[in-house]
């Protein structure tokens, strides 16, 4: 390992590739070198950083040390029977699924993106279309290995130190370097879905289906067109699905049910101009997209990259948003407040602010994670060109959202005012408790955590 | 930290009693609350500002800052960068001086060179050692257009400027890439108590309207601008004028 004293500095950016820091990036292969960047660290502290899909600030450090921890990836340890599997946390959900797939084991969460490392699902606590029925990855979790500040490594879990476990799921690194985990996977018969797609034409009818029939799948998400005013506003695509048997299959797939590729198809050029996403090309995407989707259609066999991960097909995507980087923002509204996601729509419609499709979601029970983002309700996701006047709008959408009882997503927001989130994640004492008595000297630190005084 | 939007969280105001300084905290004020720390002489004006930012919603803090005093400016960034980052300092202290005394009174001029030029290169090299220690951080370097193109009447006053601007500008070059920047204003005439019963210059402006290009350029990543904006196109005229014709200009 590189002496993390004289390790170089690099700017570092998340997803969004907005507000770039410096910090001295140490790849870590191991227990040992996180310890020794450890015991190396300057008062800016230390964060563990894996792919670097949250969009915002969550792994960078700026002025400080931060673990590449993806070159720790080793598969430790696989129990078939029980469907379990031990790793180190630097594996992606891409090596799980080509490794484990074959073998009829899914990962038990996957988020739309399947560059995640597993620390990384657990600090932010992900979700995916099945959280109404499975929960969010950490809920999947045995136990996970963490070294926290004074040097020791602690196994913990929700039954082994759970206050500390709560704290590091959803925790955003800053309880400790997160080492190794137990997960525990989901057995699966083939490496097909079954999906069936329905086209709704407003807001509501594509809520009250979601809310009538989800129960009935176990996978559901919804592309909605937020360019869409008036009567067509929130006009949408719902998809819906499971994994399929192997007598589903067509008899040619019967003979290799479990056949698995995850591959990026083609990448996105380097330099984007800026404004290649305005008004009118985002409307007119929208219109195709739209128009292109069946009304209604039944049992369809999809692939997992096909349902799962339809961005992953192109690399770096992010790239298109041009050189000021953009926001995603992702808020919760809980059930029985759908008239908050309704006037939050029409704000950003109305704003005028271009998004591709923005995604609805209806997660399931939240879990006791302190800092974990789902709630039972809804959750919409969308993506935001950085331009002037996005902060008063968003300003302005965390008050509906608060008001409604609501919070944004930790491992996506990058301007909520610290004050607001103390509102929209009433247990953030309880995790600074737990901070102060893991880490005293508050060692493990970010940008995320600066800006928000976690 | 400054966010993906530009929004502040903490401000440090370093001659926080000016009047660009305090508009400057007002204008950020409207958008948010955020820490600001007024670094200035203990005055009763030190103490009205104070109780003004905290009523438009900022938590404050002050501490002690004096241009006259050699040990002040190592002091006054060390304490306030003790309550946490800083990530936008406004080095907004300076003098104007009477032309006429400076014109035969040494030690009057060797004192505006102390106040406006040397203080404020301590000042500089203060913020940018903490800055870069942080790793992020925006220093907003109040200079003038009197600096660009010096002029006979207020020679000494314009030298300075031209002095500290010339530094602000090269510490900016030597911070690319370090996560820190610097952003050099360079106002025209701007009607305040610094220049209290002079009569207009032309493109004459106010402290709310340099406050609003510093918090533009600051979320724009500018390094330098000028209040108002046409005032560029001036300068650069003028700063291309030949010496002859341009001590002939009356002003």
């Amino acid at each position: 390992m590189a002496d993390p004293r004289t390790a170089e500095e690099v700017l570092l950016t998340g997803w969004g590739r907005t507000a770039p820091t410096p910090a001295r990036l140490v790849a870590v292969h191991g227990p040992e070198d996180a310890a020794a960047v450890l015991a190396a660290r300057t008062p800016r502290g230390v964060v563990a950083r894996g792919l670097a899909r949250s969009y915002n600030d969550a792994a960078q450090n700026a002025g400080g040390h931060v673990l590449d921890m993806t070159a720790a990836d080793r598969v430790l340890d696989v129990d078939l029977a029980a469907g379990e599997v031990e790793v180190e946390a630097g594996i992606s959900l891409d090596r799980l699924m080509n490794l484990f797939v074959p073998m009829g084991l899914f990962v038990p969460v996957t988020p739309g993106t399947r560059y995640v490392t597993v620390g990384g699902a657990v600090a932010a606590d992900i979700h995916g279309k099945n959280h109404h029925v499975a929960g969010t990855f950490s809920e999947h979790v045995a136990w996970l290995d963490l070294l926290t500040a004074d040097g020791e490594v602690r196994r913990v879990g929700p039954d082994r130190d759970p206050e500390l476990f709560w704290a590091t799921a959803g925790g955003m690194g800053l309880t400790g370097v997160i080492l190794r985990a137990r997960i525990r996977m989901k057995p699966v018969e083939s490496s097909r879905i079954v999906v069936d797609t329905d086209r709704t034409p407003d807001l509501d009818s594509l809520m009250s289906l979601m809310a009538g029939t989800d129960h009935l799948y176990d996978y559901s998400v919804a592309w909605i067109d937020c360019v869409a005013r008036g009567a067509r506003m929130g006009r949408s695509v719902l998809t819906r699905g499971r994994f399929a048997r192997r007598d589903e299959l067509a008899p040619e797939q019967q003979a290799d049910p479990l056949r698995y590729s995850g591959r990026v198809r083609l990448s996105a050029p380097g330099v984007f101009p800026p404004g290649l996403l305005n008004p009118a090309t985002v409307a007119a995407f929208n219109e195709v997209w739209y128009r292109k989707s069946p009304r209604r259609k039944r049992d369809q066999l999809q692939t997992i990259g096909a349902f799962f991960h339809p961005l992953d097909g192109v690399g770096s995507w992010n790239r298109v948003y041009g050189p000021r980087g953009f926001v995603q923002y992702q808020f919760v509204v809980p059930d029985g407040r759908e008239e908050a996601m309704r006037r939050a729509l029409e704000r950003i419609s109305r704003s005028g602010h271009a998004s591709f499709l923005a995604v609805l979601k209806r997660f399931g029970e939240g879990n006791p994670g302190m800092l974990s983002f789902p709630l039972p309700g809804w959750t919409l996701a969308l993506d935001i060109p950085v331009v002037s006047g996005l902060a008063a709008l968003l300003d302005e959408l965390d008050e509906l959202v608060v008001g409604a009882g609501g919070r944004v997503y930790l491992a996506k927001d990058p301007r909520v005012r610290p004050e607001v989130l103390e509102q929209m994640y009433p247990r953030l004492g309880a995790f600074r408790d737990v901070r102060r008595r893991v880490d005293p000297e508050g060692v493990f630190t970010s940008d995320l955590a600066r800006r928000l005084s976690l | 930290m400054i966010d993906a939007l530009g929004s502040v969280g903490s401000l440090l105001l370093v001659g926080g009693t000016s009047d660009i300084a305090v508009a400057t905290a007002h204008r950020y004020l409207r958008e948010r609350p955020l820490r600001v720390v007024v670094a200035a002489r203990d005055t009763p004006r030190r103490s009205a500002v104070a109780e003004e930012l905290r009523a438009a919603g900022g938590r404050v803090e002050v501490v002690d800052f004096d241009a006259d005093d050699p040990g002040s400016p190592a002091r006054a960034v060390a304490e306030a960068a003790a309550g946490g980052d800083i990530d936008v300092a406004v080095v907004a202290f300076g003098q104007l001086g009477d032309a006429e005394q400076l014109r035969t009174d040494a030690a009057a001029a060797a004192h505006l060179a102390q106040v406006n030029y040397v203080a404020a290169v301590a000042v500089g090299t203060e913020l940018a050692g903490r800055m870069r220690t942080q790793g992020h951080g925006e220093i907003v370097a109040l200079s003038s257009v009197a600096g660009e193109r010096v002029r006979k009447a207020n020679y000494v006053y314009g030298s300075t400027k031209a002095g500290m601007d010339a530094f602000y500008s090269g510490l900016g070059d030597s911070l690319a890439g370090s996560g820190v920047s610097v952003l050099v204003v360079r106002p025209g005439f701007v009607r305040s108590k610094m220049t209290e019963g002079m009569p207009d210059a032309p493109l004459a402006t106010t402290p709310e309207a340099v406050a609003e290009a510093i918090v533009a350029g600051v979320r724009g990543g500018r390094h330098t601008i000028w209040v108002p904006g046409a005032m560029r196109w001036v300068m650069s005229g003028l700063r291309h004028t030949p010496r002859a014709i341009f001590r002939r200009l009356p002003f």
